[in-house]
C-alpha cells in the first residue's frame, strides 16, 4: 500500500476520532483568517485556555457520567455553591488556601456521592434527581450570598490559581524559559510512548500503521503541541489553570485507559446487567464516578471564583450545559459505554474556541448561542452518520 | 402440489466484498412445509431478508419469483403486501400493550381513520382461535409466557391475510411442550393451505414436520431433499450441513473422576420480592468434583433462578437454606464474593447480561478477573494481550484479532468469548445455562469437546439446558426441576427422554 492510499483509508476508518481535531484545526484557520492572525495571538490563546479551565475540568467529569449511562444537572450550580463556600471560608473565616481547597474538594466529593446513593441506591433516575440537586444548590447559593451579595477574596495566592502562571526561570529570546521546557518534556513523553506502544504492538503482531505514516503523525502531533507551548511561552508561559486542567486531563485520561477502576467504568457502561454478573460492583462504580463528578464540580468552582476573586450570586449558571455540549461534541455516546477523556478535552476546546473567535469578531451573543448549538448539533449528527456506516 | 408459489433463482447477494449468498436457488411448493437449514451463518437469515425486503430490489442479484409472478420488493411493506409474512427470532412485540392490540400493530382496524377497538377485539378473537390460543385478548403481552407471545406473533402475521410464512427459528425459546403445539399448528396452517418456511437448527423438529427441507452451506444450496422419498434423516441432514461425518454429536470422554462433593445446597428456598411468591422451593443438591450435573427442566421451572441465587443472588430474591462449597457454610452477598469462591455462571442471554457487545475480544475475556492482568489497579497490557490470545486460540475463536468487537462475531464464536471470560476466573464449579441455544453443530461439539477438557482437569460443572440430547448426551447426573423443586434425580445410565419428560411435566 502506498503512502496515500494509507493515509486516506486511515481517515475514513478513524474519521470520528480524527473527526474532531479536523473539526478545531478548520475553527482556529478560519477565526485566524477571519481576525488577521489576532485569534491565535499568545494573548488570545493564552486567555482562552484559562477560560476553558472550568468548563474542562467539568466535561471531564461528565464524560464518565454519560459513559455509566447517567446525568448531572447539577454540576453548575454544585460548582457556584462550593465557589462560595470557599470564598467565605478565605475571606470571613480567616480559613488559610490551603486547607480550604482540600475542605472544598472533600465536600465536592460528599455532595457527589450523595447524588450517586439517590440514583444507584434508591433508583432515581439520575435526570430527575441532579435535577432537584440543581436547584437545591442555586437556593444554596443565594442564601450564603444574599447578605453580602459578591463576595470578594483577596487571598492572593487563591486567586493566583485563577490568574497567576508558573514561574518563568529566565527568558530565551522573550521566551518563557520553564514553559519551553514543560513543552519539550510533554513532546519527549509523547514520542516515547508512541514509541513503545508500537514496539509492542509489533512484538504480539497486530496490524500496525505503516513506518512513514507513524513517522508523519509523530512529527504532527509534535509540531502542535510545540506551536502551543511556543504560543504560550510568547505570553506569560503556562498559567496555574492550564497547568491543573492538564494534570486533572493525564490522571483521568491513565485511569480510564489503564486502570481496572476505569474498565469497570466502561464495563457498567456497555452493559450494566453482564458488569453485575461479571463480580462488578454496580452500586459502587457509581458512588465513585459521581463522587468524582461532585470532586470535579468543586475543583471548577474554585478555579471559577479565583478567576474573578470573588463569588456572585449567579456564579455556575449554566456550567452544566457547557460541560454536558461538550462531552457530547467529544463524541461521547448517550448509549453508554463509549467516550475519551481526551475527546470531552477537545470537545471544550472547541466551544470555547467559538465563544473566544465570535467575541474577536464582534457577533451578537443572540447568533453566538445559535451557532453554538448548531455546532453541537452538527457534532452529534456526525458522530450518529459515521457510527451508522461502520456498524 | 406442481406449481411452486416461490422460486428463488440464482440469488446472490455480497456485503463489502464477503459473498453471503452466491447462486443460491429455492423453491417452494404450495401448501408445504419446507424447512431451511444450514450452520450458522450459512445463508438463511440472509435469503429470508433478501425475499422479505429488507434488503431492497438490486441491492442482490437473481430474480424472486412469487405466485408466477417476478417482484421486486423495494421494502418490507411491499412483501407484506403480496402475502408474506415473516416472524424473526427475536419477538417483537410491544410488552405493555394487550393481545389484541399487538395483533393489529400496524394493521389497524379503520373506520374513516378512527380505531374501531369492539371489531378490533372480535377479530383479535377469530386470530386466537385460529392459533388455538384461548387467552383473553385483553390480557398483556407481558403476562404470557414465551410460547403464547409467539402464538401472538403468527396470529399477527395471519391477520395480515398471509399465505407463506417464514419463520426464524420459532422453537428456539420454546420448550418441548410448547414446541409440539407450535408444530401441531403449523400442520394445521398447512391443511389451511398456508404454506411455511421454518428455519430451524433443531433437526429432531425438521425430521417430525417437514415435507421438503433444503440446506444450505456458504452461501450456496447444497441439496433439497423431500420426505416422500425418505430423504429427511439426522444422518443425512448432517453430512450435508456441515459437509463431512460427524460420527457422534456428544464427545465421549476417555477417563471419569470424581471425587468429593464441592457444592451442596440444603433445603434452598429463594422467594422473589417482584413476584410476591418462591421461585425455587426447597431444593436439595448436590455436585461433586470432576463431574457434569445436567439440570432438565421446561422454561419457567426456575433453574435459571435457582443458578442465579447461588451465584451471589443478584437479582436480590429473599434466601433460605444452607449452601456448602467445599463442605464450608457460605453466603454471598455479591456476585464478586461467588466468583472469589470459585464459581461462575455462564449466562444463557449472552447478548443481553453476559457479554460487552461494544467491546473488544479481550476487554471481555478479561473483564471478570482483571485482577489476574494488573498489579496495584494498573492493567497490564502485555499480560492481558498474552492471556486473549491464549483464550483466543484454545477455544477455537473465529476472530480477525483479539481487538475485533465482540458484537460483530457470530453466535458460536461469542458463545465461546463468554466461556473464555469465565475460565480465566478459574473456577471450581462452572454453571453453564443453555450453553449451546441458538449456535450451530460445529460449534456445539467444539463447547462439548471443551467441557470435557475442563472436567478432565478438575473442574465441575453445572450444565442447564431444555435440549433434552444435550442433557442425556453430556451429564453425569441429571436433576429435573419443575416449578421451582427438583422433582426428580436420575444418573447417566438410567436416563432417558420419557422419564425426564415425566417429571419436568409432573
Amino acid at each position: 500500500m502506498n503512502f496515500f492510499t494509507e493515509a486516506r483509508s486511515l481517515l475514513k476508518v478513524n474519521i470520528r476520532d480524527y473527526g474532531m481535531y479536523i473539526a478545531l484545526f478548520v475553527i482556529m484557520l478560519t477565526f485566524s483568517i477571519l481576525t488577521d492572525g489576532l485569534f491565535m495571538s499568545s494573548r488570545n490563546i493564552s486567555n482562552l485556555l484559562d477560560a476553558t479551565g472550568y468548563i474542562a475540568v467539568l466535561a471531564v467529569g461528565m464524560t464518565l457520567v454519560i459513559v455509566i449511562r447517567h446525568i448531572d444537572l447539577s454540576v453548575g450550580f454544585a460548582a457556584g455553591f462550593m465557589g462560595a463556600i470557599a470564598a467565605i471560608m478565605l475571606s470571613q473565616m480567616g480559613v488559610p488556601f490551603y486547607l480550604t481547597i482540600p475542605i472544598i474538594l472533600v465536600l465536592g466529593i460528599v455532595i457527589g456521592m450523595f447524588n450517586g446513593v439517590l440514583v444507584a441506591s434508591i433508583g432515581i433516575p439520575s435526570f430527575v434527581s441532579s435535577l432537584a440537586a440543581m436547584l437545591i444548590f442555586r437556593g444554596a447559593l443565594l442564601q450564603v450570598t444574599e447578605k453580602t451579595g459578591t463576595i470578594i477574596v483577596k487571598d492572593d495566592q487563591f486567586n493566583a490559581i485563577g490568574n497567576g502562571y508558573l514561574p518563568a526561570l529566565g527568558q530565551v529570546g522573550g521566551l518563557n524559559l520553564l514553559s519551553l521546557i514543560i513543552g519539550v518534556f510533554i513532546i519527549l513523553f509523547f514520542v516515547y510512548s508512541e514509541l513503545s506502544k508500537r514496539k509492542q504492538k509489533l512484538k504480539y503482531k497486530f496490524e500496525v500503521i505503516s513506518k512513514q505514516i507513524f513517522a508523519v503523525k509523530l512529527i504532527f502531533v509534535s509540531v502542535i503541541i510545540g506551536y502551543i507551548t511556543w504560543i504560550l511561552a510568547g505570553y506569560n508561559g503556562f498559567s496555574w489553570t492550564v497547568v491543573i486542567t492538564l494534570a486533572v486531563v493525564i490522571i483521568y485520561h491513565f485511569l480510564t485507559t489503564r486502570t481496572v477502576l476505569g474498565r469497570h467504568i466502561y464495563a457498567v457502561g456497555s452493559n450494566p446487567e453482564a458488569a453485575h454478573l461479571s463480580g462488578i460492583n454496580v452500586k459502587k462504580i457509581t458512588y465513585i464516578v459521581f463522587g468524582s463528578m461532585g470532586m470535579l464540580s468543586a475543583l471548577s468552582g474554585i478555579l471559577y471564583t479565583s478567576r474573578l476573586q470573588s463569588a456572585t450570586t449567579t456564579a455556575g449558571t449554566l456550567f452544566e450545559l457547557d460541560a454536558i455540549a461538550a462531552a457530547y461534541v467529544g463524541g461521547v455516546s448517550a448509549a453508554g459505554g463509549v467516550g475519551k477523556i481526551t475527546g470531552s478535552i477537545i470537545g471544550a476546546v472547541v466551544m470555547a474556541s467559538l465563544s473566544s473567535g465570535m467575541n474577536l469578531l464582534g457577533v451578537g451573543i443572540s447568533y453566538q448561542y445559535m451557532i453554538r448549538g448548531a455546532v453541537l448539533a452538527l457534532a452529534v449528527i456526525f458522530d450518529v452518520m459515521t457510527r451508522r456506516k461502520r456498524g | 402440489m406442481s406449481s411452486n408459489i416461490l422460486e428463488m433463482r440464482n440469488i446472490s447477494k455480497s456485503f463489502t466484498g464477503v459473498k453471503a449468498l452466491s447462486d443460491v436457488n429455492f423453491k417452494v411448493a404450495k401448501g408445504e412445509i419446507h424447512c431451511l437449514i444450514g450452520e450458522n451463518g450459512a445463508g438463511k437469515s440472509t435469503l429470508m431478508k433478501v425475499l422479505s425486503g429488507v434488503y431492497p430490489y438490486g441491492t442482490y442479484e437473481g430474480d424472486i419469483v412469487f405466485e408466477e409472478n417476478v417482484q421486486n420488493f423495494s421494502r418490507i411493506s411491499d412483501s407484506v403486501k403480496a402475502g408474506i409474512g415473516i416472524i424473526y427470532q427475536e419477538l417483537a412485540l410491544f410488552p405493555d400493550l394487550s393481545v389484541y392490540e399487538n395483533i393489529f400493530a400496524g394493521n389497524e382496524v379503520k373506520h374513516g381513520g378512527l380505531i374501531d377497538w369492539n371489531e378490533t377485539i372480535i377479530r383479535a378473537r377469530e386470530m386466537l382461535k385460529m392459533v388455538k390460543l384461548n387467552v383473553n385478548p385483553e390480557t398483556l403481552i407481558r403476562d404470557l409466557g414465551v410460547g403464547k407471545q409467539q402464538l401472538v406473533e403468527i396470529a399477527k402475521a395471519l391477520s395480515k391475510d398471509v399465505k407463506l410464512l417464514i419463520l426464524d427459528e420459532p422453537t428456539a425459546a420454546l420448550n418441548e411442550n410448547d414446541s409440539e403445539n407450535l408444530l401441531e399448528l403449523l400442520r394445521d396452517l398447512r391443511s389451511q393451505g398456508i404454506t411455511c418456511i421454518m428455519i430451524s437448527h433443531k433437526l429432531k423438529e425438521v425430521i417430525s414436520i417437514a415435507d421438503k427441507a433444503t440446506v444450505l452451506r456458504d452461501g450456496k444450496t447444497i441439496c433439497t431433499l423431500d420426505a416422500a422419498r425418505g430423504e429427511i434423516t439426522e444422518a443425512v441432514i448432517i453430512k450435508n450441513m456441515v459437509g463431512r461425518d460427524i460420527e457422534d454429536i456428544y464427545p465421549k470422554r476417555p477417563d471419569k473422576k470424581i471425587g468429593d462433593p464441592i457444592l451442596e445446597v440444603r433445603n434452598w428456598t429463594a422467594y422473589d420480592p417482584q413476584l410476591g411468591r418462591n421461585i425455587v422451593k426447597n431444593v436439595d443438591l448436590q455436585v461433586k468434583k470432576g463431574e457434569i450435573v445436567g439440570i432438565a427442566g421446561l422454561m419457567g421451572s426456575g433453574r435459571t433462578e435457582f443458578a442465579l441465587s447461588i451465584f451471589g443472588n443478584p437479582r436480590g430474591y429473599k434466601l433460605d437454606g444452607e449452601l456448602l462449597v467445599d463442605n464450608v457454610p457460605r453466603t454471598f452477598k455479591h456476585t464478586s464474593e461467588a466468583i472469589h469462591a470459585g464459581i461462575a455462571y455462564v449466562t444463557e442471554d449472552r447478548k443481553g447480561d453476559g457479554l460487552f457487545l461494544i467491546q473488544d475480544i479481550k476487554n471481555n475475556v478479561t473483564a471478570a478477573n482483571l485482577k489476574g492482568v494488573s498489579s496495584g489497579g494498573v492493567i497490564n497490557e502485555n499480560e492481558e494481550v498474552h492471556i486473549a490470545s491464549g483464550y483466543k486460540s484454545s477455544m477455537y475463536i473465529k476472530a480477525s484479532s483479539i481487538e475485533q468487537v465482540v458484537g460483530h462475531l457470530s453466535g458460536g464464536n461469542q458463545q465461546k468469548v463468554s466461556l473464555g471470560k469465565w475460565l480465566f476466573v478459574g473456577p471450581k464449579l462452572l454453571i453453564l445455562d443453555e450453553p449451546t441455544r441458538g449456535i450451530d453443530v460445529g460449534a456445539k461439539f467444539e463447547i462439548y469437546t471443551i467441557m470435557n477438557k475442563l472436567i478432565s482437569e478438575g473442574m465441575s460443572i453445572i450444565m442447564i439446558s431444555s435440549e433434552l440430547g444435550e442433557v442425556l448426551g453430556m451429564s453425569d447426573r441429571i436433576y429435573v426441576m419443575a416449578e421451582g423443586k427438583i422433582k426428580g434425580e436420575l444418573t447417566a445410565e438410567e436416563a432417558d427422554q420419557e422419564k425426564i419428560m415425566k417429571f419436568a411435566t409432573q
